[in-house]
């Protein structure tokens, strides 16, 4: 078993840093250990946040709150939803697709940049993140950003820390911006649709100014996962939230120009709500394996594209979120993970992250996209300005 | 001004070489795109941010990425300052150049490259207008969210270089939360490419970094921006109160009921009276203090929002409550908003102060900057996004007066670390430049800007990009 530290305190954590940079001994930062199954962290001592834990100010009235980085992310809701409100970009929860244990903390949805269904519309993790507090690899306590929304003083050091999965620094406190729980929502779903209609269906409808809020296409190979069965077809979902009577009628307006495309009903509220949460966090593939799968970001009209080209070649089972830029992708097999990134490459670029797999075929995949070498070069450049011993490099891969 | 800002002193070694350096620049770019000539240089000697000067060694006005490129390898072989420009419409000072500088400006770069509606983007040069985004996809009902008060003159690569805000990012973000890629040129000339149509980049997010750098980290020659569509309809309403206290206090309210407006625009009286004489929008004159709040969606959801945001300004003693009748009377309200530093440079000088504080503390710090001013013997407008708590201070000076320009210095001064001190920043929008580079210290730790220096140093290890900028000159690490 590896050691793991478990500071209570920002200053205990910047000596236990400063101590193992001296040595050049790595350390594994670690938030409610989640995705542990992709990462190498054999042997390492580990750094938890599991007792930085604790909101330390929420100001409802400003729509903002700061947290301790190990703050266990079901606290933050909880509290957030007595004052209804919310974190915008639908943090997703991956432990059902992983099959791992360990409770989600705040800093870890930032440190992975976990984002939803609605971050089309409302940005991803890193676009609510205002103001951070860390300590990088030398063991330096430093502040960056603030608590305002807006703030332009000096490099915007927020941004890279999130979605930095741990490679930069320890990150121990960070403040956020929220919003308000929308009134009511609803669902139109379009049904029998193929890939490439579906596609189309859902760039029309983010032409009109109905504020769609969420756009996802379930083919007929997942549909029976979402809702318990209960949707009858090939399902191409578009969210509309916000003020009751204006979601009435702009779900109106929607449901008349989706006609065209194909058969359209309606889910209420509640439904929406179950329905949204099931896409954010990949239901269809919380299935118990480990067969490998991926989350590809490319540009939403060729989504349909990459996973036709796949099919000719290998075995592929995919769904789409952010109007079919975001592609949920289980292999049968093999990871084919160059196959993936060829086809990415030629349809104009974008990137795959591999989510899951077996032991064996983590250990022999480039997990995340690598990137040319100019900007590979100025990654290491900019990480070694962070972390310059490399403590924090160990077990950095998904 | 008895505490001038002071800029890198002129590297004698570049100095010594103008005539070497003009020369082979014009060698690296085609005729009629490098300014050299003294006349030639005035232009580019400062920004909009008027109250320092200084001329060039020339101008690069390169038409192509390559060109870029090539400039910067030029300039980083022989240690060359570089100072990158848009439109100059900086409003602290993040365009104005040095002796021993190369400007590059992007004036030449100003083609629209790719409109995608499908995937609702558009590719730019960065040359282009910030307006001219919006207008090439207006008819077919789209626009680009950020709309600083400057749109019509800058351009998105000076957007990109401040993290440029406006009156409409309280609902759509600021220029970071809109762009999805860049094309740009590091110091020594190297291209790269960050981000692309899709929602995520892999890797660090070096975008986010990029975006309000000022310039430091390289130079942006394309963007990908968000391109969204545009509401079924918008009204903006006028709201008077006998106090700049009760209208902050409501749009605090506001906020925390859970409405969120397009825009929420506050005034106070010597911001409408400035704003009133230049473009007649109708704003009341019997008001102390004035809310702009714009609402959006169909007839029935402004209605609605509307309804919950009167039933907040009554409890706050409204005086006055006027919806725009026609889209002629909308165009004038915002007219009349987005002239106010224009309208105000008519009557006299001023300097904008542009920090940031929480919601909260709005009618704190409205009312500490009342009495700073007046200590100084001075006049201030304040004229602002209250939605999200950027505040602008315009304080009345006179720049042929230079005790007044110093008290009106200090003032500004004062103001920004009142702001620091409730909780905010000091720039929400404008960016630091050299205007309120000296301040640095006074919201950040030595730690923390160590942290942000070496971060620039890792792009930029020379410090030869817009190098005056930013963060304070001492301290730096060794280049």
């Amino acid at each position: 078993m590896s050691e793991v530290h478990q500071p209570v305190s920002e200053d205990a954590a910047a000596r236990i840093i400063h101590t193992a940079a001296a040595v050049g001994a790595p350390l594994v930062l670690r938030g409610g250990g989640t995705r542990s199954l992709a990462r190498n962290d054999e042997g390492h001592e580990i750094l938890s946040s599991a007792r930085l834990s604790g909101i330390v100010s929420y100001n409802p009235a400003e729509m903002t709150m700061t947290a301790k980085s190990g703050t266990p992310l079901a606290d933050i809701l909880a509290a957030l939803a007595e004052k209804r409100q919310m974190l915008a970009f639908e943090p997703l929860d991956l432990r059902p697709v992983l099959g791992t244990t360990g409770n989600p903390t705040i800093g870890g949805v930032f440190a992975t940049n976990a984002s939803g269904p609605r971050r089309f519309v409302a940005g991803a993790a890193r676009d609510s993140l205002l103001g951070v507090r860390f300590v990088n690899g030398s063991g330096d306590i430093i502040k960056a950003g603030g608590r305002v929304m807006k703030n332009v003083t000096g490099l915007d050091l927020a941004k890279v820390l999130a979605g930095s999965r741990g490679s930069l620094a320890f990150v121990t406190e960070v403040t956020f911006r929220l919003l308000p729980v929308p009134e009511t929502a609803a669902t139109i779903v379009i049904s029998g649709l193929n890939d490439a209609e579906a596609t189309a269906a859902m760039a029309t409808a983010l032409s009109m100014s109905v504020e769609v809020s969420g756009a996802a296409h379930l083919p007929e190979t997942v549909r029976g996962r979402f809702l318990g069965g209960d949707l009858p077809a090939a399902a191409t979902v578009l969210r509309i939230e916000g003020l009751s009577a204006s979601v009435a009628v702009r779900a109106e307006t929607l449901r008349a120009a989706m006609a065209s495309f194909g058969a359209v009903s309606m889910l209420d509220a509640d439904a929406t709500d179950r329905l949204w949460r099931e896409i954010r966090d990949v239901h269809p593939y919380a299935d118990g394996t480990l067969r490998p799968l991926w989350r590809v970001s490319v540009a939403p009209t060729v989504g349909h594209q990459l996973v036709a080209a796949l099919r000719l070649e290998t075995g592929v089972d995919a769904f789409y979120d952010w109007q079919g830029g975001l592609i949920w992708l289980r292999m049968e097999a093999e990871a084919e993970a160059g196959l993936l990134r060829h086809f990415i490459k030629a349809l104009g670029g974008g990137h795959a992250t591999l989510v899951r797999a077996a032991p064996g075929i983590l250990a022999t995949t480039l997990v995340l996209e690598p990137q040319p070498d100019a900007v590979a070069a100025l990654e290491a450049r900019i990480k070694a300005k962070f972390d310059p011993k490399g403590i924090f490099s160990a077990g950095v891969t998904g | 001004m008895p505490d001038k800002i002071a800029f890198l002193p002129p590297k004698k070694s570049v100095l010594d070489r103008r005539d070497i350096i003009v020369s082979d620049l014009a060698d690296l770019l085609p005729k009629g795109c490098l300014v050299s000539e003294p006349r030639g240089l005035v232009p580019f000697e400062t920004d909009a941010f008027i109250a320092y000067r200084n001329v060039p060694l020339a101008v690069a006005l390169p038409e192509t990425t390559a060109q870029v490129a090539a400039v910067l390898k030029y300039c980083s072989g022989y240690g060359i300052p570089v100072v990158p420009r848009g439109a100059g419409t900086s409003l602290s000072g993040g365009a104005i150049p040095q002796a021993d500088a190369v400007v590059i400006g992007l004036s030449k770069l100003s083609r629209i490259l790719d409109v995608d509606y499908a995937n609702r983007t558009a590719t730019v040069q960065a040359g282009v207008t910030n307006l001219n985004i919006s207008e090439a996809v207006s008819a077919d009902g789209y626009f680009y969210a950020p709309d600083p008060s400057s749109q019509l003159a800058c351009t998105i690569g000076g957007n990109i270089g401040m993290n440029s805000g406006g009156a409409h990012c309280l609902k759509y973000g600021v220029t970071t939360n809109n762009l999805l890629g860049v094309k740009m040129v590091l110091f020594d000339g190297t291209i790269i490419d960050l981000g692309s149509k899709a929602l995520d980049a892999p890797g660090l997010d070096l975008l986010g970094l990029v975006c309000g750098s000022e310039g430091q980290l390289g130079i942006v020659t394309e963007a990908t921006v968000r391109l969204i569509a545009k509401p079924e309809g918008a009204r903006p309403v006028l709201f008077g109160f006998q106090s700049s206290e009760a209208a902050g206090a409501c749009v605090a309210e506001i906020i925390g009921s859970g409405i969120i407006p397009v825009a929420i625009e506050f005034m106070d009286r010597p911001a409408i009276e400035i704003c009133e004489a230049f473009a007649h929008a109708g704003y009341p004159m019997d008001v102390e203090a004035l809310l702009i709040v714009e609402v959006e969606g169909s007839e029935a959801e402004m209605d609605a929002m509307l309804a919950g945001i009167i039933a907040i300004a009554r409890r706050h003693g409204v005086s006055t409550i006027k919806e725009s009748q026609s889209a002629t009377e909308a165009a004038l309200i915002w007219k009349g908003r987005k002239s106010a530093f224009g309208a105000t440079g008519r009557i006299a000088d001023y300097i904008c102060m542009d920090g940031t504080v929480p919601l909260s503390q709005l009618p704190y710090v409205l009312k500490k900057t009342g009495e700073i001013v007046a200590r100084l013997g001075l006049r201030v407008a304040n004229v602002f996004h209250a939605g999200d708590g950027n505040m602008h201070p315009l304080i009345l000076y006179n720049i042929n007066d230079p005790e007044d320009a110093a008290r009106a210095e200090e003032a500004g001064n004062e103001i920004l670390k009142l702001c620091v001190d409730a909780g905010g920043c000091l720039t929400g929008e404008h960016g630091v430049g050299i205007e309120k580079r000296d301040l640095m210290l006074h919201q950040f730790a030595p730690v923390d800007l160590d942290q942000q220096m070496a971060v620039r140093a890792a792009f930029d290890p020379q410090w030869i990009m817009n190098p005056s900028k930013v963060f304070p000159l001492e301290g730096r690490p060794a280049a």
